[in-house]
């Protein structure tokens, strides 16, 4: 254990479910998504599931964690974290089964899984991490890129004649029946994080209880792709982001109705073998 | 009694997953392979299996992945251009030793072309596919019954190794019907799956599959050779058919196999001394088998609906000193692609490689 991590934990408390020997956190100064991490190893805690959980880890800066929970982890492909806990939990019901992954990876080269999950109501949970860029790769444009903001790929701003507008992805869940919860939360102020960590207990909860998939979009701050200092992209998410992408609760629902004509189960082709 | 029935190959892969004790599938329509997916459907469920169409075959593998990493038997089929789709993944589960058996019921390629039967995958599946370098063990079915038994076996090897084992068929074998024998193999005990991640509860532990080479990539190296040697040591697989006395090695796998038989009969009543070797693994390669029977040829003719893969290995093996011949896709009896080659062709070729008119 470093004298670091042992401070540490003597001041703020470590979740049971954050790894001791991970921390700190190894991520650049001012980013949020540790600060997710910490929010997931608390609701983790509190839902009592750390022996039940199983995080599938995209690819990017949010799979730098990927050993940073103590709970079971697969480490996923670019894009490919939402269908590989789709296949997990079909096979393992009993798991908390949950992904994480950054606007790239969920957002641009894998987001027909995200859009399937929700069409067959994959009863699993997503936690999407925008922070308007591609992170691990040095700051490239990704789908949520604010109009107007540079990045390596659009060196004069993101335009909409190439780029086109920004995603919003929790709206598209919102949309989708097989949705039971869809929320956008940031972690930039202590009540915003509380906000947070409570959103994460209520997607897990809708897995639990069985209800249909669940996503959870968290705004996060990437100074050093931003160009901006740690503080100055906290503020950063409060004016520009938020702007574009606001914070609240899309979709939340204890059960799914549907219904079934009974007709159609007559019509439709069969194979006789 | 035997439960006897009459399936086609893809019917009979379906049968095999089953009767491997297969738990789960995920795949996506093709053809010629999309009656795999249609069996499992129905079939899977009742033995107490999850079946999934996926949107597509990157998630299908990705399944597959999630899926394998819990411990479950799982198992993916598609055809040539799924295969390519996949290759990301089973990279991936090559360098994290995730077992895994996928089914390829070969056509021609690209996607965007026809469905007919072909042997055009053979370099794809047996050089690796993917990046990274890694190897797969790859099993050639030439009839339903094969199919049936090697899907099971497949799985055994899967679990043996813990590796992806490709079971290689193609259009001709997948559609044709015959007999079969629903018989449950026995391939001998298996290493307990220690690695598997189902959650702290059950067993596993954090970070188990998760870069287990991290900081020591040539020892990841060698220990995949050391497997890739113990492979090749003991699980090559053949059949040679009226070898004896054979002058004239005929080299097939698959349906092309079946025809090359057809040819072996035939050719031996005109009195010509042909036999055919008929590689079951492709790798393991049957090298040094072939290398031994070279002793007593004067001729090698490879026969493959392909424009030249598998007579690579046969070369790589022989080394120069037999000659070696091809009668490659010109041997179909169309140009298009519903082309097949037929014994009769097999045998005008021999003759003309013998000198015979
Ligand atoms: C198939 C494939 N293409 C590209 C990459 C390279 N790559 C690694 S991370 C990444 C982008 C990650 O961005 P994002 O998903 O937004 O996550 P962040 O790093 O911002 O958390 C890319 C493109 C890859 N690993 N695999
Ligand atoms: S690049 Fe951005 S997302 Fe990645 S660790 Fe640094 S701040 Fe965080």
């Amino acid at each position: 254990m470093g004298e670091g991590a042992m401070i540490k934990q003597q001041i703020v408390g470590k979740p049971k479910a954050v790894q001791l020997d991970f921390l700190p956190f190894k991520f650049c100064p001012g980013c949020h998504e540790s600060l997710v991490w910490r929010a997931l190893g608390e609701v983790i805690d509190e839902l009592d599931i750390e022996g039940k959980a199983i995080a599938c880890l995209d690819i990017g800066c949010s799979g730098i964690l990927m050993v940073g929970l103590t709970v079971d982890g697969i480490h996923c492909l670019h894009g490919r974290s939402t269908a590989v806990a789709a296949g997990v939990k079909r096979v393992l019901p009993q798991a908390i089964c949950f992904n994480i992954g950054g606007d790239g990876s969920l957002g641009a080269i894998g987001v027909g899984h995200v859009i399937n999950v929700m069409m067959r109501s994959d009863p699993i949970t997503t936690i999407f991490l925008n922070n308007s860029g591609y992170g691990m790769t040095g700051g490239q444009v990704a789908p949520t890129s604010l109009l107007g903001l540079r990045t390596t790929t659009t060196p004069e701003g993101r335009d909409v004649q190439s780029a086109g507008f920004p995603l919003h992805l929790s709206e598209i869940a919102a949309t989708m029946t097989g949705t039971a919860y869809a929320s956008r939360v940031s972690v930039h102020t202590p009540a915003n994080y509380q906000k947070a960590r409570k959103a994460i207990k209520t997607a897990f909860q809708k897995q639990m209880d069985g209800v249909g998939y669940s996503i959870v979009e968290i705004l996060c701050a990437c100074p050093p792709n931003w160009g901006l200092s740690p503080l100055a992209a906290n503020s950063f998410v409060e004016e520009k982001l938020i702007g574009e992408f606001p914070l609240g609760e899309f979709k939340n629902v204890d059960k799914i109705e549907h219904t079934f004509d009974p007709e159609l189960k007559r019509v439709g082709r069969v194979k006789r073998g | 009694m035997a439960d006897r029935r009459l399936l086609s190959g893809n019917e009979a892969i379906g049968w095999g997953a089953i009767l491997g004790e297969c738990k789960a599938f995920f795949g996506y329509p093709i053809t010629p392979q999309s009656e795999i997916l249609e069996f499992l459907a129905t079939e899977l469920p009742k033995a107490g299996g999850v079946f999934l169409q996926t949107e597509d075959e990157i998630a299908a593998v990705s399944m597959v992945y999630g899926s394998s990493m819990t411990g479950t038997r799982t198992m993916s089929a598609t055809s040539s251009p799924g295969i390519s789709l996949m290759q990301e993944t089973v990279s991936l589960m090559a360098y994290l030793k995730v077992p895994s058996v996928i089914v390829d019921v070969c056509r021609f390629g690209p996607g965007s072309g026809m469905a007919q039967t072909s042997q055009t995958d053979y370099r794809q599946v047996t050089k690796g596919g993917g990046h990274g370098g890694y190897r797969c063990i790859v099993l050639a079915a030439s009839s339903s019954q094969e199919c049936c038994d090697l899907v099971q076996f497949a799985f055994w090897l899967a679990d043996r190794y813990r590796m992806t084992v490709y079971v290689l068929t193609d259009a001709t074998i997948g559609q044709s019907c015959e007999l079969v024998d629903l018989k449950t193999r026995d391939f001998g005990a298996l290493p307990d799956k220690d690695w598997v991640l189902r959650g702290l509860d059950e067993r596993g532990g954090n970070g188990q599959g998760i870069h287990p080479h991290m900081w020591d990539y040539v020892g990841y190296h060698e220990d995949m050779n050391e497997k890739y040697r113990e492979i090749t040591e003991n699980e090559i697989k053949y059949e040679s058919y009226r070898m004896d006395d054979a002058e004239v090695i005929l080299v097939a796998y698959g349906y092309v196999s079946r025809m090359a038989k057809g040819a072996v009969d035939l050719a031996r009543e005109e009195g010509l001394k042909v036999g055919l070797l008929r590689p079951i693994t492709l790798w393991p390669f049957p090298t040094n088998v072939l290398r031994e029977l070279s002793l007593q040829a004067h001729h090698i003719l490879v026969v493959e609906h392909s424009s030249g893969l598998l007579v690579e290995d046969v070369e790589c093996a022989l080394q120069g000193k037999v000659p070696v011949h091809l009668l490659g896709i010109w041997g179909t009896h169309r140009r298009d692609s519903s082309g097949i080659i037929y014994p009769e062709r097999i045998v005008e070729e021999i003759k003309q490689m013998v000198g015979v008119a």
